[in-house]
């Protein structure tokens, strides 16, 4: 665990390596802080698998924006529905989830996951079609839009599960922790962060490895052009709106089980977090995204443990002085 | 025209809307008796200058601001600490007011300086983070703003239900501190959106379109659009922070809930969007609508609610639930961007006949 920071594949973009050694800078400087080795272990393995969430969760956002220009307030709405569904696989199954058996645990675990990540992505088909697409290039009617259906997602949610919390017990298999030496790190942070980085190597080929990601990232850079060159862009935007949304599902269901409950209302404080992870990261940036989400959740763990009332405040004090280093984010990729 | 700078309703039906609407809100005290009246009547008349403070910012210079609350939030609290602290006396509203009201300014100030050296979309954003981090910052120092309970506080002497002005036996109405505070609360926020109404239509006002417009030629004619956009934000933040410390006046009370939470600014943003966005009238009309359907919509849902349980109809009950009705809102919200994002003003002054103008297209 303790390499992984150091050895993370992060996205190297040619000569431009001072972002990505910012996390590693920030959770060397933390060690004297903190002062037991052992809690800044612990510590460090927490943010990595929070940022991880986050990535998951942010990625989609901050493709959408980059390729059209989109800027999605309700991408929120996409986190807590993917919650809500999966524990519509997960209530009926409680028996499973209560078994002893890694197996058993994970085959209700996938459905569930799946099952989300498919009804978020069908409803980023809907939101897209009917909410943004009679919007594009206009910057405040988007705006406007997308918290209107971040509103009436909210309030369906509560009106289909109703207005209180539902818990959303972890697996048994996954409670507890992995025990080196005097280092506890939960079982549930490690999947989590496997998963993550499964996602993350995942779009990464995607984008540079095949001909699917050239198209995205020439979108992202120029869209005209590709228009030009007889790509129906278009079509290729409603599919990357699709896989983000989805991937906000299945950050949902990641989000719900760290958590171990469920509310509408998560969306509002996750939607904020991502927000700034987006911004840090530079909008439309998939690295920037992923060093955006260790960063941000590194200084909630970190400040978290150092100065506990700070947690909030010192997410915004994180983007104002990348914005003040960068002021377009960590890697500004698009030419807007 | 000049009390209305230039800048008459133009439209005969909106006319008379927003006549009867001030009639109505000037002679509430006598025309409808009850204290839930009058408590509808002085939140319409605070938001109706709150969210008119936003039109400036929404409509006006068309940029999207989710720190709205914050600012009034912290004119709400700043006279909620002053009063609690120092005791029921004007000196202490006076200090709630010297030491809100700039204190607003200045965040903006700060805000609108930060989030325009960076790229312009960042700005909705940015002033969300901020916004979020400011509710915890409020709910977090519990010693200074009561945390989740926020402060309960006396009114000076004058402002007293108790305080008796003008007695019953002479006109047959009982003037009081409460009728007094009341009339304090709907001059104030008339006064402000007048002056609001100044603004937007004197050549500061004009320039801002432009912005709105096209930024990037109001800066080629020379304007120096960063210093506009932060002036307006500023004199945006200071109307809001003036309604909030009325708000918390009417009420006595400063919280998280009726000061500074997220679901005020979507109510905010509603509002303005329902009302027409760019016309500072549509203020007081999206103010009047959304008020009077939170508070007498919600009692009627509840009785198609229970009917439609009673009629054993899956789901309606629950999406007609009363405490569901900021979906059906939220549903208007969507549709009034999409059909008449001009809303109810705009769509007024078209029908009849008169030039539309403003409105962000």
């Amino acid at each position: 665990m303790t390499d992984l920071a150091a050895t993370d594949p992060l996205p190297k973009p040619k000569r431009d390596l001072a972002p990505v050694l910012l996390p590693i800078a920030l959770a060397l400087l933390m060690i004297p802080l903190i002062g037991s080795t052992s809690s800044w272990l612990t510590l460090t393995a927490a943010s990595l698998a929070m940022g991880m969430m986050i990535f998951i969760m942010a990625s989609g956002l901050t493709l959408v924006f980059g390729l059209m220009d989109v800027l999605n307030f309700g991408h929120g709405a996409f986190i807590a529905v993917g919650a809500y569904v999966a524990t519509l696989v997960l209530a009926p199954f409680a028996a499973s989830i209560q078994a002893d058996s890694l197996w058993v645990n994970l085959a209700v675990l996938a459905p569930a996951a799946l099952l989300s990540m498919a009804v978020s992505g069908a409803l980023g088909l809907v939101v897209e079609r009917v909410l943004i697409l009679p919007v594009y290039g206009q910057h405040l009617k988007q705006i406007l839009m997308t918290t209107g259906g971040l509103i009436v997602a909210e309030q369906t949610l509560y009106a289909l599960w109703g207005p209180q919390i539902i818990p959303m017990p972890l697996p048994v298999s996954l409670r507890g922790s992995f025990i080196l030496g005097d280092v506890a790190v939960a079982k549930y942070r490690v999947l989590a962060m496997l998963i993550g980085l499964a996602v993350f190597i995942a779009i990464q080929l995607v984008l540079n490895r095949t001909k699917l990601g050239l198209l995205i990232r020439a979108g992202v850079e120029n869209r005209e052009m590709v228009e030009a060159l007889g790509y129906r862009i278009r079509r290729l935007f409603l599919g990357v709106f699709m896989t983000g949304s989805a991937l906000a599902g299945l950050g949902g269901v990641m989000w719900a089980l760290y958590r171990e409950q469920v509310h509408a209302s998560m969306s509002d404080d996750l939607t904020v977090l991502i927000f700034i992870v987006v911004i840090i990261g530079g909008l439309g940036s998939i690295g920037g995204c992923f060093i955006g989400a260790i960063l941000v959740a590194m200084v909630a763990n970190y400040g978290g443990f150092l100065v506990p009332k700070l947690a909030l405040v010192s997410n915004i004090l994180l983007m104002v002085a990348i914005l003040m280093w960068r002021p377009r984010g960590l890697y500004a990729v698009t030419s807007r | 025209m000049m009390i209305l700078s230039g800048d008459p309703p133009r439209s005969r039906v909106l006319t008379l809307l927003l006549v009867v609407i001030i009639l109505a809100l000037a002679a509430t005290p006598f025309l409808f008796p009850g204290a839930k009246a009058l408590n509808v009547a002085a939140k319409i008349c605070v938001f109706a200058a709150l969210v008119a403070s936003y039109d400036l910012l929404l409509g006006y210079t068309g940029s999207v601001s989710f720190a709205h609350t914050m600012f009034y939030g912290i004119g709400s609290y700043a006279i909620a600490i002053a009063l609690y602290g120092m005791g029921p006396n004007w000196a202490a509203v006076a200090t709630g007011i010297v030491t809100g009201l700039p204190l607003a300014a200045l965040l903006a100030l700060a805000i609108g300086l930060f989030s325009l050296r960076v790229a312009a979309i960042f700005f909705a954003m940015i002033t969300l983070a901020v916004a979020s981090a400011f509710q915890v910052l409020a709910s977090q120092l519990s010693w200074l703003t009561g945390g989740e309970d926020g402060r309960s506080f006396q009114l000076p002497e004058l402002l007293r239900p108790g305080s008796v002005l003008i007695s019953k036996s002479l006109f047959g109405f009982e003037i009081n501190g409460r009728i007094l505070t009341y009339y304090l609360v709907f001059a104030i926020s008339g006064l402000m959106i007048l002056a609001l109404l100044r603004v937007v239509n004197s050549p500061f006002g004009r320039v801002l379109q432009a912005i709105r417009e096209n930024r990037f030629r109001a800066e080629a004619l020379g304007f120096r659009t960063v210093f506009h956009l932060t002036y307006a934000n500023c004199l945006a933040a200071l109307v809001a922070a003036s309604a909030g410390i009325l708000n918390a006046l009417w009420l006595r009370y400063a919280g998280p809930d009726t000061s500074l939470s997220f679901s005020i600014m979507l109510d905010i943003l509603l509002m303005v969007v329902i009302g027409g966005m760019g016309t500072i009238y549509g203020a007081i009309i999206g103010a009047t609508i959304f008020i009077l359907a939170q508070n007498y919509l919600q009692s009627l849902m509840g009785v198609a609610s229970k009917a439609a349980g009673e009629a054993g109809l899956p789901l309606l009950p629950g999406l007609l639930h009363p405490d569901r009705w900021l979906l059906w809102l939220g549903l208007l919200f969507i549709a009034s961007v999409y059909f008449f994002p001009t809303g109810v003003v705009g769509r007024l002054r078209k029908a009849g006949g008169g030039k539309s103008a403003g409105g962000p297209h």
